[in-house]
C-alpha cells in the first residue's frame, strides 16, 4: 500500500499497518490538531508517516528539538483545547519527565495523549526501562494495547477519557506491538480543531506552592474517579477457559498468552488489563473470585503483580500469586511464546506436545549491527585514531553519544568508551577533562547536539575544560531512518525551514577551536585531528558529509575493485578502516563486494599500494 | 484455521520487510487472518534480521520453537541461525550467496563452508530448497531484486497458503514502479527454478 492511505483510506476499509503506522491513523481518526515528537526506535515510524501526511491532512506536525520540548509544544496545544499527541522511545520519556510531572498538575483542556513506545529486550535502546512507573509517578491513566487495531481504537478511546477527566493519558506500547503488522479497519478520519484560544487561569495553570496543593489534591480525586471507569470498562475483559489457574496479563504478552492456551487447550482464565493504570481492583476481585492461584504475565517490570499482592492483602484473600517475584517468570528482556510454554509447564506441572527440535551444533558467527560502506563515521573514527596514534596519545578517552556512531564500540574502531544517554558525551567529557589527565575525544552527531549537546558544552567552555569534541554531522537523524533536524532546511511538515548553524552555535558558546572537515578526506582530517588534539581548551571539529542513506547522496556507484597484481595482502583496509564491502575470499584474495559498495573512495586514499581503484 | 507460519531471515537491507509487507498484504487481501513481526532500528544496519509472519488463527506473530511451516533464508549462516524455529517438514529456501560479517576476522568462530550450510539444513528439514538467488537476480535485471527471487521460490512450495496471483497483485501495490518488471521478473524466475526441482 501507499503510506497515505493511511489518510486517504475511507472508513471500512481494511489496511495492513504496522503498530505505529496505525497509531497515526488512531490520532487522525481522533481529530488531533498538532503532533510532535523526537525520534526514537521503537517509536520513529508513526513521525515518518505524519510528516508525510499532516500537510494533506490539514494538522500540525514538528520534530522538536527535544522529548522535553515535543511534550511542552503538545501541552500549550492541549491547554488552548486543541487535542494533541506527543510520542517518544521509553527513554525519551526521561527527558520529557519533568515537564510531564506538571502537566498532570495542571490538567488540559482538548485531550492529550503521551505515547511511550518501550524496548524490552533493548533491540535499539540503552536500557529496557518500563514506563508504566512514569504513568504511577505522574498520577495518569495508562492504556496498553496488544496490536495495531487495538492501538488505532485505543487512541480514540484515550482522547475521550483525557478530555472527559481533563487528564493527559499515556499510552504504553512495546516493540513487538509498535512493530506488529496487521489487519485494520478503518473508521472516519475527523476534523479536528488545528487553532484554539488559551484562556488564562493562573490558578489552574502555573503550579507554585500555593496552586500545586490545590492541583494535587484534584489530581488524587480525578484518578480515584478513573478507577471506577477501569473498573467497569469492557476494555479490561476475563477470558473463561473452566480456569483452575487464572493469568493477569497486558499489552504484547497477553497475545502470547491466548495463543498459548488456545493452541493447547489448557484450563487458564485470562484477565486482559488495558487499562492498567489506576488497576483496577474490584475486576480482580471478580475475577479471581473462584482461582485460587493467579498468574501474572507482564513486560517488564512486576507492576501489576505488586498491585495484585496489594489487592490480596488488603482483601485478606488467601491466593498464591506468581510471576517475576517468586521467579516463575523471568525478570527482564521480553516475553517469547516458549517463555509462556515452559511457565505454564511448571506451574500446571505437565509437558506440552511440542514440536521435534534438536537445535544445531554447528557454531556460527555473531552478526551485530555495523556502520554501512561508505559511512562517513567510518573514516572519522579511522583518522582519529590515527592521528591519536601518530602524536603517541595513549589512553584516550573517547565518551559517546546516541545515534549510529554509537556503533564505533565494535572494534577495530573501539571509538566508544562511555556512554549514559542523549548528550552525555560532552557533559561525561567535561568530568573527564578534570578528573582525569588523560585526552579525551568525544562524539556527538547533529541530531543529537541539538538534542542536548549545547547545554554541556557552555558549560565546558566556562569551566575550561580541555577535550576534542567531534561533531559527526550527517545531515540527518539516521539511527531512526533519516528523520530532518533544526540544521536542515526542511521541517517535519516538509515545508522550506531556517538551518540553525552548528558552527554558529558553537562560535557563540565561546569555543576557541572551531574546524571543519570532510571526514572523506583522509589526509586533510587527518592534520586537522592532530591540530585540535594538540589545543589547550575544548576543540570542536564539525566533521560534515551527509549519511549514505540519504538517497542524494548516493552517486551512480564507480564500483572499486582490488587490483590483484597490485595488492600485497597487508589487510590495512581490511583490518584498520574494516568496511564491511571488503571482505577476503576464500582463495585469501582481498575483494570488494560489488553489491555493498558504496564507492566512496575511502579505501583508495589509504591503500599503500594503490592498489584500489574504478573497476573497469 | 490453524496458523501457516513464515519465517525470515537474512542480513539488514536486503529487503526481507518489503518481502514480509507483500506476503501479509497478500493474506490480508485473500480474505485471511495474517499477523507480522518486524524488526526496525539499529539492527538493521547490516545485522541479522528477521521477521515472522502468521498466516491464520493467531494473536502473535511470534513462531514457537519448531513451528515453522516455512523459512525463507535470504543468506547461509542466518539459515542456520533460524534453526530453533524449525522441524523436520518445514520447508527450507535459502539463498547460497553469503554475506560475511564484518567482525570475522576478530571472531573466534569461522564462517562455515556454503555445503556445510547447506548439509546441515538438509539434516534438520526435509525439504531444503538452494537457490543461487544473487546470480538470479542479476540475470533478472538487478542484484537487489534477490528478495523478490527468493519470494517466487517461496510461493513455489507445497502448502503455500496464498495464491500466486495475490501475491503479484500485492507485488504491484507494494513496489516502486519503476523496478516492478525486473521484480516480476526476479519472482517468476525463483518460482520457476523451485518448480523444477
Amino acid at each position: 500500500m501507499n503510506i497515505k492511505e493511511v489518510l486517504t483510506a475511507d472508513k471500512n476499509e481494511e489496511l495492513f499497518l504496522l503498530g505505529n503506522e496505525a497509531t497515526v491513523r488512531g490520532a487522525l481518526e481522533s481529530g488531533v490538531g498538532l503532533a510532535s515528537t523526537y525520534p526514537g526506535t521503537p517509536s520513529s515510524e508513526i513521525g515518518d508517516v505524519f510528516s508525510k501526511i499532516a500537510a494533506d491532512a490539514g494538522m500540525y506536525f514538528e520534530f522538536s528539538t527535544n522529548e522535553k520540548v515535543a511534550v511542552e509544544v503538545a501541552a500549550a496545544a492541549a491547554v488552548s483545547g486543541v487535542r494533541s499527541f506527543t510520542f517518544m522511545k521509553h527513554v525519551g520519556v526521561n527527558v520529557a519527565s519533568d515537564s510531564l510531572m506538571s502537566i498532570a498538575y495542571t490538567s488540559v483542556e482538548g485531550g492529550m495523549v503521551i505515547l511511550s513506545a518501550d524496548d524490552p529486550s533493548m533491540f535499539s535502546s540503552q536500557n529496557e526501562q518500563d514506563n508504566r512507573h512514569y504513568a504511577r509517578l505522574a498520577n495518569i491513566p495508562v492504556v496498553e494495547p496488544a496490536n495495531p487495531h487495538e492501538i488505532k481504537d485505543l487512541m480514540k478511546y484515550s482522547y475521550e477519557l483525557s478530555e472527559e477527566f481533563k487528564i493527559p493519558v499515556m499510552m504504553r506500547t512495546t516493540t513487538r506491538v509498535s512493530h506488529m503488522r496487521g489487519k485494520v479497519k478503518t473508521g472516519a478520519v475527523k476534523e479536528g480543531l488545528t487553532k484554539g484560544f488559551f484562556k488564562r487561569d493562573p490558578k489552574r495553570f502555573v503550579p507554585v506552592p500555593s496552586t500545586a496543593m490545590i492541583m494535587h489534591k484534584n489530581l488524587v480525586e480525578k484518578m480515584q474517579k478513573i478507577k471506577e471507569v477501569t473498573n467497569s470498562s469492557p476494555l479490561n475483559q476475563i477470558f473463561r477457559n473452566k480456569g483452575k489457574i487464572g493469568v493477569v496479563t497486558s499489552g504484547g504478552a497477553f497475545n502470547y498468552v491466548m495463543d498459548v492456551v488456545k493452541e493447547n487447550n489448557l484450563e487458564v482464565d485470562v484477565l486482559k488489563i488495558t487499562l492498567s493504570y489506576p488497576f483496577p481492583d474490584k475486576l480482580l476481585l471478580e475475577f479471581m473470585e473462584d482461582l485460587d492461584t493467579l498468574m501474572v504475565i507482564e513486560e517488564v517490570d512486576p507492576i501489576m503483580e505488586g498491585e495484585v499482592l496489594s489487592i490480596i492483602g488488603q482483601n485478606g484473600l488467601e491466593k498464591t500469586v506468581h510471576g517475576k517475584l517468586d521467579s516463575t517468570m523471568p525478570m527482564i528482556y521480553e516475553y517469547s511464546p516458549n517463555i509462556i510454554i515452559s511457565a505454564f509447564e511448571k506451574l500446571l506441572g505437565n509437558k506440552f506436545n511440542l514440536k521435534d527440535n534438536s537445535g544445531s551444533n554447528i557454531q556460527i558467527p555473531e552478526r551485530p549491527p555495523t556502520l554501512c560502506p561508505g559511512c562517513p563515521h567510518r573514516s572519522a573514527y579511522y583518522t582519529v585514531k590515527k592521528a591519536a596514534s601518530s602524536l603517541e596519545l595513549k589512553d584516550v578517552i573517547y565518551p559517546t553519544d546516541i545515534g549510529c556512531y554509537t556503533l564505533g564500540i565494535t572494534s577495530p574502531y573501539n571509538a566508544a568508551d562511555y556512554l549514559l544517554s542523549m548528550g552525555s558525551s560532552i557533559g561525561t567529557s567535561c568530568g573527564f577533562s578534570k578528573a582525569t589527565n588523560q585526552s579525551v575525544v568525544s562524539f556527538i552527531g547533529d541530531s543529537t547536539f541539538f538534542h542536548a549537546g549545547i547545554p554541556p558544552l557552555i558549560n565546558a567552555v566556562h569551566n575550561k575544560d580541555r577535550f576534542v569534541l567531534v561533531i559527526l554531522d550527517n545531515r540527518t537523524t539516521a539511527m531512526t531512518g533519516g528523520q530532518p533536524h533544526p540544521g536542515l532546511p526542511v521541517d517535519g511538515m516538509g515545508w522550506e525551514a531556517p538551518e540553525v548553524s552548528i558552527e554558529n552555535i558553537v562560535k557563540a558558546a565561546g569555543v576557541k577551536f572551531i574546524r571543519k572537515i570532510n571526514p572523506m578526506n583522509i589526509k586533510k582530517s587527518l592534520e586537522t585531528f592532530k591540530e585540535a588534539l594538540e589545543f589547550d581548551g575544548v576543540a570542536v571539529v564539525i566533521s560534515q558529509y551527509p549519511c549514505m542513506l540519504i538517497k542524494t547522496t548516493r552517486r551512480d556507484k564507480a564500483f572499486l575493485e582490488v587490483k590483484k597484481d597490485k595488492c600485497d595482502n597487508c589487510a590495512v583496509c581490511l583490518e584498520e578502516l574494516a568496511c564491511t564491502a571488503i571482505y577476503r575470499d576464500e582463495e585469501g584474495f582481498v575483494q570488494i563486494d560489488p553489491k555493498l559498495c558504496n564507492g566512496c573512495n575511502v579505501c583508495v586514499q589509504l591503500c599503500p599500494e594503490r592498489a584500489i581503484g574504478i573497476k573497469k | 484455521m490453524k496458523s501457516y507460519n513464515i519465517y525470515i531471515s537474512g542480513v539488514g537491507g536486503q529487503g526481507i520487510i518489503k518481502t514480509s509487507t507483500v506476503i501479509g498484504e497478500a493474506a490480508m487481501k485473500s480474505g485471511l487472518p495474517v499477523v507480522m513481526s518486524e524488526v526496525h532500528g539499529m539492527a538493521q544496519r547490516g545485522g541479522s534480521v528477521s521477521t515472522e509472519l502468521k498466516v491464520g488463527d493467531a494473536y502473535s506473530p511470534i513462531i514457537e520453537y519448531g513451528s515453522a511451516d516455512l523459512l525463507i533464508s535470504f543468506e547461509p549462516v542466518e539459515a542456520l541461525r533460524a534453526i530453533p524455529k524449525i522441524n523436520k517438514e518445514t520447508y527450507v529456501i535459502v539463498n547460497k550467496s553469503p554475506i560475511y560479517p564484518f567482525n570475522l576476522r576478530e571472531s573466534e568462530v569461522s564462517y562455515p563452508g556454503i555445503s556445510e550450510i547447506i548439509d546441515e539444513l538438509r539434516k534438520k528439514s526435509l525439504k531444503v530448497f538452494c537457490l543461487d538467488a544473487d546470480k538470479i537476480a542479476r540475470e533478472s535485471g538487478h542484484p537487489l531484486s534477490m528478495n523478490m527471487v527468493m519470494l517466487g521460490g517461496a510461493v513455489a512450495v507445497n502448502g503455500f497458503p496464498l495464491k500466486k496471483e495475490a501475491v503479484l497483485r500485492s507485488m504491484n501495490a507494494n513496489l516502486p514502479e519503476k523496478s516492478l518488471d525486473i521484480n516480476l521478473k526476479a519472482f517468476e524466475n525463483g518460482f520457476n527454478k523451485v518448480r523444477s526441482e
